[in-house]
């Protein structure tokens, strides 16, 4: 077989010369219309409810990102968009010991949540500390240039080429009524991950003393100064948190999605952020919320809209979220004084 | 008496935009001309310019309303689609220079309607919420504008969500292949060109900020509540500035598409506003001159690195990590100003000093 | 804390000076080492070294380099390869190809990447000067471009190619298509495919897209091909999301044959994968690692000792274009101290004449036509027990 190199072939000069202009759509469209003639009313429910299972399970994964975002938004004041780079690094250091040192999962897990936790600390110390009183729009574009410094050592460290993550969860599938519903362990550890960190992070905060320090904090940083709350553990702290989140977030992540490359943070990072401030950014239960329904919005829209406007689609549902609560679903009105 | 010192001031940052943007052209001009500047600077001059046009145009939405873009690339992108279609619509034989000015003027245009748009909903919400909305518009324009067919026959323009098979093309070229975006764009943008949308968009933005409804805007950023309570119309007074912002940018995107033979969508994403937005930071929010400069600097910065290969993009984020914390950190200042008092020298304003050791 | 700010002030204030004069000390070496050497001939390529695509710049890189390692070593003639970075992005391309004609490149490796390529091309195209593209597939690349050419196929005759293999090996009953349309090369194969298919008179039942941004999930796609009962899924895109595609298939107990194109090879290298995933995956490429012709054993030996990885179809690619440029060099007698111009002239004569012919490793005997488009013969091949096997 050789490949004809005459210029007539063309794709454009071809599809101008094409008869039936809209053939190409109009046979997708009849096709699958024809498909779902084919199937059973139960196997449409089938993949609704898989498609729903599939969204919940994504969403968890950008609740937890999200939950990183948002407390240190929340303590903080700042954007921080190196997180999910911490998540790239977490996923690596996991990959890294459990392919090359052969650790078992939970530890190269509680490994990679230590040197996120160290990395978490560490970037708030040099790079976000020095400019805690001259503004939010200075933290954040360090947190960009935080962001670049991750993905550009990662790069350095492990080079160019994807890593496929092998999933850390070992036992299998759930099939349920004879495989038309099948549910991957992934999304059943991740979803329960997901709302043990959220009751935990939220019991931590409300009763524990640290969590107390940690809200009076993000109230008033100066009152709660003066009322003997080291405001710089208590800072370090909630990054210390943040990150090991980061940590587990993008074990999960990749578990689930297995390509791991130095840039793998990022998009699930913007779309987390998205998520806390759609549940309104600074609240616990908002983020989870927030991340759960983003996730279940993409995977809906992905199904039944249009794949390649998914993306689109979340965004405008946020837009029209802060529209009608300008806080987000669970954000706190903040009341001006004058 | 505290009026005439505004207004020499007010005069005295003309005289340093203006004043810097017309050495810097009667310099390069010339040598552009007659060739004594190398390739790479010489391609840097029409990027550099469209991305000076963008910094000012986003120190007005940030500097001056105090508001947080970051999706002003969606403006941007909107005008640089809307001047490279406009100039494949126009006739062949038309001269250049005309054809560039329309483009600038439908992009600008282009982009000020959706800035309407956009900037109904957005002005309502406040601070980082406010960011984020522009973020969702940004990508949503990115997104919109990647799936779009558009092509022209004799019978006008087509457009399509679908694939440029549905344009149904009698006889014509397709503008905007979705994904690939344009392709065989004329490359018409010029550095004098750059130059004067600079210079134009410094007149409207330094008039502007001096004018009724600057001072408005610079009161609503300072306390809304007093700006408000004085009876000053919030909603007008912000969607003016921007939408100004919104027209210049799409300007620059216009001027910006034009040099390139191919443009895509995903050019203008969420790290391009984030480029943008790093550019006013760095010069100082509400100060243009500053803008000026630390867009050239940065802009140039990675194209210096060149020589570090692999290591290029990790020394820039070190660099502006460091550049952030030494202009904003309060101990880099205390700092600065010892170093300052040793040589001796009075009146050295911190942010501008750092930036020009570059 | 205090001593910190200071060095970091100190520092950064250092590493700025030090950048702009280093700028222009490199600037000013260079040009100083063109003039010491006439002989040499200076090999110009860009492609994404950082960023989310490095992956395909790198391979590049790393091939060419090999090459121009055997061709210096052969002393007949003298390369000297400069590769730029440009992140994926046409505007970074063009600064990357003004950076290289400073330094004073003669022959440009074209651009790793399609959008970039069709912007630096327009740019070399004007000055005149030779471009051989070793991976940027799309027609747009070489459309009315004199002086451009391409290593690798065009993405229309891969989709045209791939029809017809499925048809004649009728390999599906129901086929169902994945691409991302976010990305040239996919959507370009996607379209030439879906028309040839329409000629082949193949059933396509269900066609999905994804987009770059949202490479991570693709269970609806897969449910609803899944409903669609498609037995057969084409894939024209890079392997790193069909890795995710035969895992999330693998886990929803999905298994249709999957067909790819040349993207698609480097999945069985893709650290930690696990090949029993890929088993009858079945794609059409021009390079295969594991071929066991003597120059490929020798390619694939040398980049295993140098980069400690296999080379993927770019490596192939890059390598193949400097042994090609060094070839019609050798035929043309170019030498170092000719202007850009006089080479692009005579590399342009060389490579469409009729008895210009190379033997590389991503196909033997390739020409090239009038328009820049390579010929050669695609290999189908099929993955059994974690290996490439001929179809």
């Amino acid at each position: 077989m050789r490949f004809p190199v005459k210029r007539s072939e063309n794709a454009f000069i071809c599809l101008k010369n094409r008869d039936g202009p809209n053939e190409n759509c109009k046979m997708t469209f009849v096709c699958t219309n024809g498909a779902k003639s084919e199937t059973v009313k139960e196997g449409v429910n089938m993949t609704f409810i898989s498609n729903l299972i599939n969204g919940i399970s994504l969403g968890s994964v950008y609740a937890i990102i999200a939950l990183g975002y948002t407390m240190v938004y929340g303590i903080a004041k700042m954007l921080n968009f190196a997180h999910g780079d911490v998540i790239m690094v977490g996923a690596y250091i996991s990959y890294c010991a459990s392919s090359y040192l052969g650790f078992s999962p939970v530890l190269s897990v509680l490994l990679a949540m230590v040197v996120c936790t160290v990395l978490g600390v560490a970037i708030e110390a040099f790079a976000y500390r020095p400019l805690r009183r001259s503004g939010s729009l200075a933290v954040l574009i360090t947190a960009i240039g935080v962001s670049y410094l991750l993905q550009n050592v990662a790069l350095l460290i492990w080079g160019s080429n994807p890593k496929a993550f092998k999933s850390l969860v070992t036992f299998g599938s759930i099939s349920l009524f004879d495989g038309k519903l099948i549910i991957t362990a992934e999304s059943i550890v991740t979803v329960i991950a997901c709302i043990i960190i959220m009751v935990g992070l939220s019991l931590f905060t409300k009763k524990s003393k640290m969590g107390k320090a940690m809200r009076a904090v993000s109230e008033d940083k100066d009152a709660a100064e003066l009322m003997g709350i080291n405001v710089n553990v208590t800072i370090s702290l909630t990054f210390a948190i943040g990150s090991a989140l980061a940590a587990i977030a993008g074990v999960l992540l990749c578990s689930a999605y297995p390509t791991l490359q130095p840039t793998t943070g990022s998009m699930p990072g913007i779309k987390a952020f998205t998520a806390a401030v759609f549940g309104g950014i600074g609240s616990i239960p908002g983020a989870m919320i927030g991340g759960i329904l983003l996730g279940i919005i993409e995977i809906f829209s992905k199904s039944y809209i249009s794949t390649a406007l998914s993306d689109a689609i979340v965004f405008a549902v946020l837009i029209v979220v802060l529209l009608v609560k300008p806080t987000g679903l669970l954000g706190k009105k903040i009341t001006e004084k004058v | 008496m505290n009026k005439t010192r505004k207004l020499s001031k007010f005069t005295l940052t003309n005289i340093k935009c203006y004043g810097m943007i017309i050495v810097a052209f009667a310099v390069l001009y010339p040598m552009l001309k007659m060739n004594m500047i190398s390739n790479k600077i010489s391609g840097l001059l029409i990027p550099i310019c469209a991305y000076i046009v963008m910094a000012i145009s986003l120190n007005l939405t940030v500097g001056f309303l105090g508001e947080l873009s970051l999706g002003h690339a969606g403006f941007m992108s909107v005008g640089a689609f809307s001047g490279v279609i406009t100039v494949a619509c126009m006739q062949s034989g038309l001269p250049a220079p005309v054809k560039l000015l329309a483009a600038i003027i439908i992009g600008g245009i282009m982009a000020g309607i959706l800035g309407l748009i956009i900037g109904i909903p957005v002005i309502r919400l406040k601070g980082d919420y406010l960011a984020i909305v522009t973020l969702a518009f940004g990508e949503i324009i990115k997104n919109i504008i990647n799936c779009l067919y558009i092509g022209v026959d004799g019978s006008g323009l087509h457009f399509s969500m679908k694939s440029a098979e549905a344009l149904n093309l009698s006889d014509g070229k397709i503008i905007l292949n979705g994904p690939q975006g344009a392709v065989g764009v004329s490359k018409i943008a010029t550095f004098f060109a750059g130059v004067l949308l600079i210079l134009f968009a410094l007149f409207v933005v330094l008039n502007l900020v001096n004018s009724k409804t600057g001072r408005a805007v610079t009161a609503i950023r300072d306390n809304r509540i007093a700006a408000e309570s004085v009876g000053i119309n919030i909603t007008k007074y912000k969607l003016t500035a921007f939408i100004i912002s919104a027209v210049i940018a799409g300007m620059a995107g216009a001027l910006y598409g034009l040099n390139f033979s191919t443009i895509a969508a995903k050019k203008f994403d969420f790290n391009t506003s984030i480029l943008i937005l790093v550019f006013v930071v760095l010069g100082g929010m509400g100060n243009i001159p500053g803008t000026i400069i630390a867009t050239t600097l940065l802009y140039m910065l990675p194209e210096m690195l060149r020589q570090f290969s692999d290591y290029r993009m990790l020394i820039y984020a070190i660099v502006l990590i460091l550049v952030m914390l030494a202009t904003n950190s309060p101990r880099a200042k205390v700092f600065a100003n010892k170093i300052v008092g040793i040589f001796k020298k009075n009146n050295e304003t911190d942010g501008e000093g750092d930036v020009s050791n570059g | 804390m205090k001593k910190f700010t200071k060095i970091a002030s100190l520092a950064l204030t250092a590493v700025m000076a030090a950048t702009c004069l280093a700028g222009c000390g490199a600037g000013s070496s260079t040009s100083g080492s063109a003039s010491e050497d006439k002989k040499v001939i200076k090999i110009g390529g860009i492609g994404p070294l950082t960023g989310a695509a490095a992956i395909y710049g790198q391979a590049v890189k790393n091939g060419a380099e090999i090459a121009l390692d055997e061709v210096n070593a052969k002393g007949d003639l003298k390369f000297e390869l400069k590769f730029e970075d440009d992140e994926n992005d046409a505007e970074k391309a063009v600064n990357a190809y003004n950076n290289l004609k400073d330094w004073g490149m003669q022959v440009s490796m074209g651009t790793v990447t399609t959008q970039p390529c069709i912007a630096v091309s327009a740019e070399s195209n004007s000055d005149g000067m030779f471009a051989l593209t070793p991976s940027a597939s799309a027609p747009d690349v070489v459309k009315d471009k004199d002086f451009m050419f391409q290593m690798c196929f065009s993405d229309p005759n891969q989709g045209v190619a791939s029809a017809k293999y499925i048809k004649e090996q009728n390999l599906g009953e129901k086929i169902a298509i994945i691409y991302n349309n976010s990305d040239v090369y996919s959507t370009g194969i996607y379209q030439k495919f879906t028309s040839e298919a329409q000629n082949q008179g193949l059933n396509v039942v269900c066609v999905k897209t994804f987009t770059d941004d949202s490479a991570n999930d693709f269970t609806s796609q897969l449910n609803e091909i899944k409903a669609a009962g498609a037995d057969l899924v084409y894939l024209p895109i890079y392997y790193t999301p069909a890795s995710l595609i035969l895992t999330q298939a693998k886990k929803m107990q999905y298994e249709p044959k999957f067909f790819g194109v040349d993207g698609m090879d480097g999945i069985l290298t893709l650290e930690g994968f696990d090949k029993s995933l890929a088993e009858g995956v079945m794609l059409l490429t021009p390079f295969t690692a594991d071929a066991q012709d003597e120059a490929t054993k020798s390619f694939v030996k040398k980049y295993n000792e140098k980069y400690k990885e296999t080379p993927n179809q770019f490596a192939a690619d890059g390598y193949d274009v400097v042994n090609a440029i060094y070839e019609a060099c050798k035929k043309a007698g170019i030498t170092g101290d000719m202007t850009s111009e006089e080479i692009g002239k005579k590399l342009v004569d060389t490579f469409t004449s009729a008895d210009f012919k190379i033997d590389g490793i991503t196909g033997t005997g390739m020409t090239w036509s009038k328009d820049g488009e390579v010929s050669k013969e695609p290999k189908g091949m099929v993955i059994k027990n974690g290996a490439y096997v001929g179809m």
